[in-house]
């Protein structure tokens, strides 16, 4: 189970957030731009540095306040899906979603066969001698999206995955996004401006609201829930 | 009437009008172009000539002329050796200026600028004062048996002083055009700091980088005021083409105009490589 509860000052508000998330469960974070939620997922990631708090993954310490811990996001094992998806323009597919299993001194056969796994589950095993600004929206994500999953977190932590696709593909993604998730069956939280995602995607939602959490509850509830329905959609 | 008169002039005047118009943009075009011919002359004929002149003069013999060999492999020697000590200094300099905020760093970025505004032989008279036999940290090299200054370790510090600028410069902007967001990508798939810089941010910043070395290889191989003041003119140890040339002027036009038109060719290329640099550098997307 993944355990956040942090404070941090922000330029225009406090940051005062209290989150569970069990394993394999996928929460998704509703707000507005500005609202914290980037910040939220980073200070998760190790990326950010709460004022105070702790930030527990079953039972053992990400960061405390208290006790003085903050491991640093390479000894995270995190996996991070930007909302940019943050693909590094000089390798190809196959080397972005090798970077995290190089970074870890795998053996040479073992980052392959990996490597290999991966792309073949989000189908770009095809492209993948591509330079990864070479490819379409939709295999950049599905890129990010391996290449996270590739080095097997601990914690996903997904950023707006669909806001760069068009609507065609986002509805396909959805279902491919939620399934590829649940099969991994670690903690995921999953940030988002759609409800349409919400209820596809989540188990629970969470709305955050200038750095407060002002609403949780199961995702199917998302369209009941009256400060969500006034909140999101644009 | 009147009404019909008057739409008629205004209608003529507006023929007029657009008839001015014309003609003053005609008018533009051609002043533009003129302009654009003369600066092209104005930059064209002096290399042009230098080629013409020499044509009549120098010959393969010249090439071979102690003087010119002696200049020639001095200078590379010297510009490689400073733009290489260049590179390993000012990588991890700008890197730090483009990622991080330090107490001083308004300072720091005005004495980096400083040599470039400074005119070479106060540079030159600087250096002389900091490491010269009687300078505030060269006598005491001096006790310890080190000189510098009047060596061929003088033309390099020299060139070193006003190049490192360009590179600077160069690599900083070529790093802060690294997005922040792929070095904190790598971060979170396990790679520290060091294999980040080296295996995401240093890459993608490469062909910047490299157009910077350039740029300060060049101004290293141009050098004169500062080298002349900080390290003398002699032939061998010294004498860099630059100061060559200004020598044999007195003298030996020929060898002279061998030189000179040695720069104009390692000019040229050298824009060249920098121009296909940028181009490569745009149409990969590094930067996207």
């Amino acid at each position: 189970m993944l355990e956040i509860s942090v404070q941090k000052k922000l330029r225009d508000f406090d940051l005062e957030v209290s989150l569970k998330v069990e394993e394999g469960e996928i929460l998704m974070l509703v707000g507005e731009n500005g609202c914290g939620k980037s910040t939220l997922l980073n200070m998760v990631a190790g990326l950010l540095t709460p004022d105070a708090g702790e930030i527990t993954l079953a039972g053992e310490p990400l960061f405390d306040s208290n006790l003085r811990i903050n491991l640093p996001p390479e000894n995270r094992t995190i996996g991070y899906v930007f909302q940019s998806y943050a693909l590094f323009p000089h390798l190809t597919v196959y080397e972005n979603v090798a970077f995290g299993l190089r970074a870890r001194h795998l053996s040479r056969r073992k980052i392959e066969e990996r490597v290999k796994d991966q792309l073949e589950v989000v189908g770009l095993w095809d492209v993948r001698d591509a330079r990864a600004v070479k490819i379409s929206g939709g295999q950049k994500q599905r890129t990010a999206l391996a290449r996270a999953l590739a080095i097997e977190p601990r914690i996903l932590l997904l950023d707006e995955p669909l806001a760069a696709l068009d609507i065609r593909r986002q509805a396909e993604m959805r279902k491919e996004l939620r399934k590829l998730i649940r099969d991994f069956g670690v903690p995921s939280i999953v940030v988002t401006h759609d409800l349409r995602d919400v209820v596809s995607i989540g188990d629970k939602v969470s709305l955050l609201e200038a750095g407060k959490v002002i609403h949780s509850g199961p995702a199917e509830e998302v369209f009941n829930a009256k400060p969500l329905a006034g909140a999101v959609i644009r | 009437m009147a009404l019909c008169r008057f739409e008629r002039r205004s209608f003529l005047d507006r023929i007029k009008g657009v008839e001015i118009t014309r003609i003053r943009g005609r008018a533009l075009k051609a002043g533009l172009a003129l302009l654009l011919v003369l600066a092209g002359a104005f930059i064209a004929l002096p290399v042009a000539s230098l080629f013409i002149k020499s044509a009549s003069g120098v010959t393969l013999q010249t090439l071979w002329d102690p003087v010119v060999i002696d200049a020639l492999a001095l200078s590379l020697f010297t510009a490689t050796t400073s733009v290489i000590i260049v590179i390993i200094l000012g990588t991890p300099l700008s890197y730090l200026n483009a990622r991080f905020d330090y107490p001083g760093k308004e300072i720091a970025d005005s004495l980096i600028e400083l040599p470039v505004v400074m005119p070479p032989m106060v540079g030159g008279i600087a250096l002389l004062m900091a490491f010269g036999r009687m300078g505030v940290l060269g006598q005491h090299l001096h006790a310890w048996g080190v000189n510098i200054a009047f060596t061929t370790v003088a033309v390099v510090v020299a060139q070193i002083f006003v190049s490192m600028p360009f590179y600077l410069r160069q690599a900083r902007i070529s790093f802060e055009d690294v997005d922040l967001v792929l070095e904190n990508a790598a971060r979170t798939l396990g790679a520290s700091r060091t294999r980040v810089f080296f295996s995401v941010t240093l890459p993608i910043a490469t062909n910047g980088l490299i157009s910077g070395a350039i740029m300060a290889f060049a101004r290293a191989l141009g050098e004169f005021g500062a080298t002349i003041m900080f390290a003398g003119n002699f032939q061998g140890r010294t004498q860099t083409m630059p100061l060559a040339i200004y020598t044999a002027m007195q003298g030996d036009l020929e060898v002279s105009l061998c030189l000179a038109l040695i720069l104009v060719a390692i000019s040229f290329a050298i824009i060249a490589i920098v121009k296909m640099l940028t181009r490569r550098m745009y149409k990969n997307d590094v930067r996207d």
